[in-house]
């Protein structure tokens, strides 16, 4: 998504990207980045939490207005509440390690499948 | 308790890859510029459109990983995320206004904060290939954009 945002900013057009991996956005170097401090997936705020995402998305507007240089990064002042799931992601540990190595075992036979069937997108393979 | 940190995606990603075999680690993209358009108009004079990583929630959308246009209104009820790597032990997708803005980006339309939102919004994939993002998604994100008349662009990975 960083490279989509490059490219239309090269472009002309200026773009915000509000996300949750700030490790990786600020890697690839975007013009305006919005940090959400939240598990990946509502970087626009909690479910169902309106306020929050008016919040969110205000503040991410402002940074069009606000913002006269490359890689202007903000954060929201919003919490997720308990932290756990900060070491939860892709945990790789004694519980899970032989479960993963049959997991890859297994994708690389699908890859070589689609390969040989010309299937030329994948995906990351990283999850919760 | 556990501590307050921003966690290292790159380094969580490149250590599970690594546990399910691959040899080669991923290289994320990385620039030393970063490219910059100012504002060409007011905020309230500008079209805003809406880019989004999630895939729409139809039989296509669900089986074929690619660009897609939606119209903005009305605002689908759900939109395709399982394959995604969004933490889905801890959280869910099932509120869209939480990674897709456009019910508060109507609601600063009609505060006057910002001139529009554009009639569709884009999907676009996250791929492992930046080849395929760079080459083909974002030309044909701009395309869209170009058509839809878009100022301001707001992408959202999940």
């Amino acid at each position: 998504m960083s490279l989509v945002a490059r490219h239309l900013e090269a472009n002309g057009i200026p773009t915000l990207i509000i996300g949750s991996a700030i490790d990786v956005v600020q890697h690839c170097g975007v013009p305006r980045y919005l940090h959400s401090d939240f598990p990946l997936g509502n970087p626009c705020g909690k479910p169902y939490d309106k306020d929050m995402q008016r919040g969110i998305i205000g503040q991410g507007i402002d940074m069009f207005r606000t913002a006269t240089k490359p890689n202007t990064s903000e954060r929201t002042p919003y919490e997720w509440g308990e932290n756990n799931w900060r070491d939860d992601y892709s945990r790789v540990d004694d519980n899970n390690r032989e479960e993963l190595s049959l997991r890859g075992e297994k994708r690389r036979m699908q890859q070589q499948a689609e390969k040989a069937a010309g299937v030329s997108r994948s995906s990351m393979i990283a999850d919760g | 308790m556990t501590e307050v940190y921003d966690v290292s995606y790159i380094e969580r990603t490149r250590d599970y890859y690594r546990a399910q075999g691959y040899e080669k680690d991923y290289v994320w993209a990385h620039n030393t510029n970063t490219p910059f358009a100012p504002l060409s108009k007011p905020l309230n004079e500008c079209n805003a459109g809406v880019i989004v990583t999630a895939m729409p929630d139809t039989g296509e959308g669900r089986t074929n990983r690619r660009v897609y246009p939606t119209l903005s209104s009305p605002i689908p009820k759900s939109m395709y995320t399982s394959e995604l790597s969004w933490h889905q032990s801890v959280t869910h997708t099932e509120d869209i206004g939480s990674f897709l803005p456009l019910e508060q980006l109507n609601g600063l339309v009609g505060e006057g904060v910002v001139g529009g939102i554009a009639r569709r919004f884009y999907s676009v994939p996250t791929e492992y290939s930046q080849g395929n993002t760079i080459d083909k998604d974002a030309p044909d994100i701009l395309n869209h954009c170009h058509e839809d008349e878009i100022d301001i662009a707001i992408l959202v990975p999940l």
